[in-house]
């Protein structure tokens, strides 16, 4: 299994979507790795820079709605993967882009608008940490000496594929 | 229980419910293309797998950059072109015989009623309009889709559209998409199929269904799916007459069993006057936000692109064709037509209608999805328009800091000839 939590990135924005993720120029890479420095190259939110340290250091992003919408490519999972990024927590997403997630063994964990918003309450501290606790479904959000606990559910299915490290062990193993 | 279509075929292909709400299915049809499948092809090698399911069963085309531009889109073709010779898949199209994979592979029959399809590609919802449940997956799907032939899905929830009425004068089944999508908004149809119903989608042919349940990823749609009927039978004749002893009416009550029950369940309905749809384009960066081009007309413009998998079959030629006779593009204006297969191109060859576009001043540039995703065959430059055939708009998708205006051919070669955005009733 991997490893989930560590240090967080706020995208505040709904509908990012997978050319924004990872442009298609690079799309004809055929190594993962060849895509990290391109991660989130074309999004443009204010206040955030795809060259900073914020995203360098990140292991967990917070976004709001319909996240991963638009290609199927999973260069988009694949540019998270390779920076380290395995969590990411939204609103909601794009079906193809959560499917990806979990078939990479990674996390796409959706949240009420609600608790979102009460997350999103961190997003002004510096240095906002988060820890998961897999077995228990429990993320605890800290910064500028503040908390935020949040329990998430994962289907069966999804909690199997992290457990497995992916859809192709699990599926291996199976039929 | 009545069930709709889309349950029923996910009845029927069930290989097990691992857990409560999962359904794996057994898959009829894997599609791949260079670009989403060299990665599964050397993750399978270095897991010593290196092996395919059914040969017969996996179809695949070099279409995304091709010819190629380059090393890297050539190294890519040549992974996909050793991996279908080593396994001996028939079904390979390369340069030469390729084309759009969502034209070419229906165009091959490839696609019944029925059938189960994934492909590495986020509009293969297009082959709904067999009345198949055909999914866009990713690249790990697409592995153990090559691998094991099944892929696991959500529960089946369907969202039924009923668009009763006719399609106006000037007005296609572009727009009609894209009014369902401003209608359900980017994310109103996720982990949905958008099933299409009414009289005016019985009255639609196979390619305006096609053009129809390609954008049906553009609300978020797990796939658009439409009943198998007359129409779809008549396009498949040639694959499928043995399989019928020749009889065409055996073939259509065939189908009906792929028909949703009466009282089926859907999460929302939506229902649609065909009558008060108009010629209508996107503004923005996301495909819902949609707006009448008469609203917009004035709107500058610096080339159009006609072509792609929603936009670039016989038909769509035609109609654009018909506006373009006698015109010719305006000056700040270039214009480029990928006809979506060679099938296609030869036909338009024939029929003198990439003359139309030649007289016009159009590129005509081999069958190809180049333009769409900022590829190859018509990137746009920082700060330029696009008005487009294609389905996605997303901010520099065409190329970095370019705009594109997604709408119908006609409207396309309308505002071509204007050099501005125009609804194509308004060509004087």
């Amino acid at each position: 299994m991997k490893d989930f939590g560590g240090p967080v990135i706020f995208l505040d924005r709904s509908d990012i979507n997978t050319d924004e993720i990872i442009p298609a120029r690079y799309l004809t890479e055929v190594k993962k790795e060849a895509l990290a420095p391109h991660l989130l190259e074309d999004l443009e939110i204010d206040g955030f820079d795809p060259k900073g340290d914020k995203l360098k250091n990140a292991k967990v992003v917070v976004s709001r709605a319909n996240f991963g919408c638009g290609s199927s490519r999973e260069h988009a999972p694949w540019s998270f993967e390779v920076n380290d990024i395995t969590v990411v927590v939204a609103e909601n997403f794009a079906r193809i882009f959560r499917q990806n997630m979990f078939n990479c063994g990674m996390m796409a964990i959706e949240l009420s608008k609600a608790d979102i918003d009460r997350i999103f309450e961190l997003a002004g501290c510096s240095d906002v940490e988060c820890k998961i606790d897999f077995a228990a479904k429990k993320m605890v959000f800290t910064g500028g000496g503040k908390t935020v606990e949040q329990s998430y559910e994962l289907s069966e299915f999804d909690a199997s594929l992290v457990e497995a490290g992916g859809w192709v062990e699990f599926a291996d193993s199976r039929y | 229980m009545p069930k709709n279509i889309t349950q029923k075929i996910f009845e029927s292909h069930l290989r097990e419910q691992p857990f409560e709400g999962t359904y794996v299915l057994d898959l009829d049809v894997v599609m791949c293309h260079e670009i989403t499948t060299p990665v599964a092809i050397a993750d399978l090698e270095w897991r010593e797998k290196d092996r395919v399911f059914d040969s017969t069963k996996i179809k695949a085309v070099i279409d995304h950059v091709t010819p190629s531009k380059d090393a890297k889109t050539a190294l890519q073709a040549k992974i996909l072109r050793d991996w279908a010779r080593r396994h001996d898949i028939k079904d390979f199209f390369d340069i030469g015989s390729n084309g759009v994979c969502h034209a070419i592979f229906p165009e091959k029959g490839f696609i019944r009623p029925g059938y189960t399809v994934i492909m590495g590609d986020s509009h293969t919802c297009t082959h709904g309009a067999f009345g198949a449940f055909a999914a866009g997956v990713g690249t790990t799907d697409l592995e153990v889709g090559i691998l094991k032939g099944v892929c696991a899905f959500r529960q089946p929830k369907s969202i039924k559209v009923v668009v009763s009425g006719e399609l106006g004068q000037g007005v296609f089944a572009k727009d009609l998409i894209l009014e369902v999508i401003r209608q359900l908004t980017v994310n109103g149809a996720t982990d949905h199929v958008i099933e299409f119903r009414g009289s005016c989608i019985e009255a639609l042919s196979m390619e305006e269904r096609m053009t129809v349940c390609n954008m049906a990823i553009e609300a978020g749609g797990t796939c658009g799916i439409c009943l198998p009927d007359e129409t779809t039978v008549d396009f498949l004749w040639s694959f499928i007459k043995d399989d019928y002893n020749n009889d065409r009416d055996a073939a259509i009550a065939d189908f009906k069993k792929w028909h949703s029950d009466p009282d089926a369940e859907y999460t929302k309905v939506i229902e649609i006057d065909a009558g008060t749809i108009e010629p209508v384009t996107t503004v923005g960066y996301k495909p819902d936000e949609v707006k009448k081009l008469r609203e917009l007309a004035g709107s500058k413009i610096d080339q159009v692109y006609i072509g792609s998998c929603t936009n670039g079959r016989l038909s769509d030629l035609h109609a654009a064709a018909k506006v373009l006779i006698g015109n010719k593009l305006h000056k700040n204006v270039r214009g480029i037509v990928s006809p979506a297969t060679p099938k296609i191109f030869d036909e338009a060859l024939e029929d003198g209608t990439l003359k139309i576009f030649r007289d016009a001043g159009f590129c005509v540039t081999n069958p190809t999805c180049g333009a769409c995703l900022g590829m190859s065959n018509g990137v746009l430059a920082n700060g330029e328009v696009c008005a487009s055939t294609t389905n996605r708009n997303f901010a520099g998708r065409m190329g970095p800091g370019g705009m594109v205006h997604l709408m119908s051919p006609a409207s396309a070669a309308a505002s071509g000839i204007k050099g501005e955005l125009c609804d194509p009733r308004d060509l004087v």
